[in-house]
């Protein structure tokens, strides 16, 4: 308990700094770095031949969907022709055409949903110039997305940036210095980090065995930072070889809240009133401590049946490692979940049925901080919504910021909140019913639904993470959660850039008497009442048929 | 169409010059630095039998992160359950390349429950003295990574008058050994008491050499 909180307690310390660091990034401010940076950046525009001036939503989202998809492509093609290509120590073969697609698009949609096996699957090749450039790339897209995101609600200027710049100029300032330094200190923690390939050894019962190699501590820093998650090896981040020390647990911890929190800083920032940035930032903290609570709870409370064969409490370790115990296990599945990371410190299909329930339910709220950029993204339309909600039911015209919420933004807004929870159940219900789902579960029974709706929750809300135990890389699962993982990022990305055009386009309106506040602490409450009022009446009876229905034969 | 070629060119651009810095500068670097500061580290954290530090595969006797399959073997310490087998393997098996994971049970799983059952009674015959209910939750639970080097110091205070029953050494020199590999926590909060069973065990053979 007591190492959880202080966890907390460093995090948040940390975490003011980075709001604003990350407020002068996107502002174009000053910061520490500039002499070098911007020549750097300088250049990179120069190379590319940018055009830098301010962008629309939609000059902006179009852009935004043309890099990407470039970046898809390339990665498909390195991918598909590995085996024949250099810096492959170990011998991977060329991914297969259905699996590369679904690899590619997992990676530059900031989900990682890894249907490969890491350290068989993919060359040290593809592990630089596809998973680590894409982890880079798609954490820069979101935050770029955010940015443009804030700077409508704001409404300081007329455009909403330049998707280029903010691409170049978080990554060079941000990800790449943080990467390094984060990198280098998992190595000194132990984390491997070179070209060469598996190395065997001769242990002392005469035996032998092989300890796998690679440019891992690279992969590892920016995996977290980015909140991509995707792992060098299958166990990922529960795998000695990627996380050996709880300093490196903490730091990887660490690194993976710290730009997602910042960004509700820096839209404080943005919309130079700090207090709107707090309010949303504390309906978030209340959010994440509930799920953690549950999750802490639930671990500690262990599996019945295994203290039934002569197990000694307390708390559930099977997929557990003993250098994490279950608190800083139960934290990580809270965090990695709300941060929608996806990567994990022990594995989620071994929790316990209500600790396995938090991080699903942290997916489908998809607004709990959230993934770099897309988290807070969420969390506007929901505070959209709440203003929207409290408006009517006083019977005024709602505002945000001084600007008049319509008929236009609400329905957009609804497009973003319904289409996650319509792509969840959905296909979570058609892979209930189809034999190409059934056939692949570990367990056919509660906990099998649960494995189905886990999988496409990670993939709407672009985590990554997986209930283990499903055999998922199969044309049908590759295919889906393909889908699913494009429309959930592509989608809302889009319709969100939009509501924040629309506001930006309108005049702004004196606040009156009847502006409902929205930096306090009545709107946080309210706001954490809305996003559980929603995620209760969409995804209630389908968490009642898995997790719920698993802890009732557990227990009773 | 114009301003949209123009766009496509930008976009193909950044997307290489990104890939170029993101994708090979950045990872050369870490590589480089990494392997100049703590090389030991960067290669896989490898002990001799001694269990000193090498980066020489072929002096190896395994690597400080990674636990070892010692089931089978009464005068070591044992670890955690591993699906794989912690990856080890005799030599006319051959290697699995160093897979990581396990087996995924679910808590209702009923593989689970047999799995936990019958390594309890196995347990209970080869310790003779432990009680049921008795048995530290981590020593006959399966580590997520299935690569655990650690077990909980209670695990390794139940196995001690085993160990040193089959390799005879004193109990008293196996619970030194045990304490020597004894990790706090870190600043006193972080992280949990754990005991690291491939160092006891090269302790343990290097003991029993000496004898």
């Amino acid at each position: 308990m007591l190492q959880i909180a202080l966890t907390l307690a460093i995090f948040l310390l940390a975490v003011i700094p980075a709001g604003t660091y990350m407020y002068h990034i996107a502002a174009g401010e000053k910061t520490f770095g500039d002499p070098f940076f911007d020549r750097v950046d300088q250049g990179i525009y120069r190379l590319c031949r940018i055009d830098r001036r301010g962008m629309g939503w939609k000059e902006y989202m179009g852009n935004l969907v043309l890099t990407n998809g470039v970046m898809i492509l390339m990665g498909y093609f390195l991918l598909r022709f590995q085996g024949r290509l250099f810096l492959n120590p170990n011998g991977a073969a060329g991914m297969g055409p259905v699996l590369s697609l679904h690899t590619v698009i997992s990676f530059m949609t900031n989900t990682n949903m890894q249907h490969s096996f890491g350290e068989e699957g993919l060359s040290h090749l593809s592990q630089m110039l596809v998973v680590i450039f894409m982890m880079f790339t798609s954490a820069a897209t979101g935050y770029g997305a955010c940015m443009a995101l804030c700077r409508g609600f704001a409404g300081k200027r007329e455009d909403v940036g330049n998707f280029y710049e903010d691409m170049v100029r978080v990554t060079t300032r941000l990800l790449l210095p943080g990467s390094l330094v984060i990198g280098l200190a998992l190595v000194w923690q132990g984390v491997p980090c070179t070209f060469g390939g598996n190395v065997t050894v001769e242990t002392v019962t005469g035996s032998f065995q092989d300890i796998a190699l690679g440019p891992v501590a690279a992969l590892e820093s920016i995996k977290h930072l980015g909140t991509n998650g995707g792992g060098f090896f299958s166990a990922n981040g529960a795998s000695p070889l990627e996380n050996p020390t709880i300093i490196s647990n903490l730091l990887e911890l660490f690194s993976m809240m710290l730009l997602p929190a910042a960004c509700v800083l820096t839209f404080g920032k943005m919309a130079s009133k700090g207090k709107q940035g707090r309010a949303i930032f504390a309906a978030m903290a209340i959010l994440f401590l509930a799920g953690l609570a549950l999750c802490y709870g639930s671990e500690m409370a262990g599996n019945p049946r295994l203290a039934q064969a002569g197990l000694q409490g307390p708390g559930s370790y099977e997929g557990k490692e003993v250098r994490f115990g279950i608190d800083q296990s139960a934290l990580f599945t809270a965090a990695t979940s709300a941060f929608t990371t996806g990567s994990v410190n022990n594995m989620h299909s071994t929790l316990t049925p209500l600790g396995g329930m938090v991080p699903m339910l942290h997916m489908m709220m998809n607004c709990v901080f959230g993934g770099m950029g897309t988290g807070l993204m969420n969390m506007m339309m929901y505070v959209v919504l709440t203003v929207f909600i409290c408006g009517l039911m006083v019977g005024r015209t709602p505002e945000y910021l001084g600007k008049k919420i319509e008929g236009r933004e609400m329905r957009l807004v609804v497009l973003v909140l319904v289409l996650h929870p319509l792509l969840i159940l959905g296909f979570s219900a058609a892979g209930a019913v189809l034999p190409a789902g059934m056939e692949t579960l570990a367990n056919r029974d509660f906990h099998g639904f649960s494995e189905i709706l886990y999988e496409f929750s990670s993939a709407a809300a672009n985590n990554g993470s997986g209930f283990e135990g499903l055999e998922d890389n199969t044309g049908f699962w590759n295919i889906t959660t393909g889908i699913v993982m494009l429309l959930g990022r592509y989608v809302s990305l889009a319709a969100q850039l939009a509501v924040a055009g629309s506001l930006l386009a309108k005049r702004r309106v004196k606040a009156s008497a009847g502006t409902m506040p929205t930096d306090n602490g009545l709107f946080t409450v309210l706001l954490v009442f809305i996003v559980y009022i929603f995620a209760g009446l969409t995804f209630v009876p389908a968490l009642a048929l898995g997790p719920v229905a698993e802890h009732l034969t557990l227990w009773f | 169409m114009k301003p949209f070629l123009k766009c496509l060119r930008s976009a193909i651009s950044v997307s290489l010059v990104m890939m170029a810095v993101c994708g090979l500068a950045y990872p050369a670097l870490v590589t480089g630095m990494g392997q100049v500061l703590f090389s030991w580290q960067a290669n896989g954290s490898l002990l001799t039998a001694r269990g000193e530090r090498t980066e020489d595969p072929g002096r190896a006797a395994g690597s400080a992160l990674v636990g070892q399959d010692f089931s089978g073997n009464p005068m070591y310490l044992r670890g955690r359950i591993s699906e794989g087998g912690y990856d080890t393997y005799a030599k006319e098996e051959g290697g699995r390349g160093g897979s990581t994971g396990s087996a995924n049970y679910g808590p209702t799983d009923e593989r689970l429950t047999r799995r936990v059952e019958r390594d309890v009674e196995e347990f209970l015959r080869s310790h003779p003295g432990v009680e049921r209910g008795d048995i530290p939750a981590d020593l006959l639970t399966a580590s997520g990574s299935g690569l655990d080097p650690h077990i909980s110091p209670e695990a390794a205070e139940i196995q001690v008058s085993a160990v040193a029953q089959a390799s005879g050494l004193a109990e008293e020199r196996v619970r030194e050994i045990i304490e020597r590999h004894t990790e706090g926590k870190v600043l006193g909060v972080f992280g949990h008491g754990r005991v690291h069973v491939l160092k006891c065990n090269l302790d343990i053979a290097k003991a029993m050499g000496e004898m």
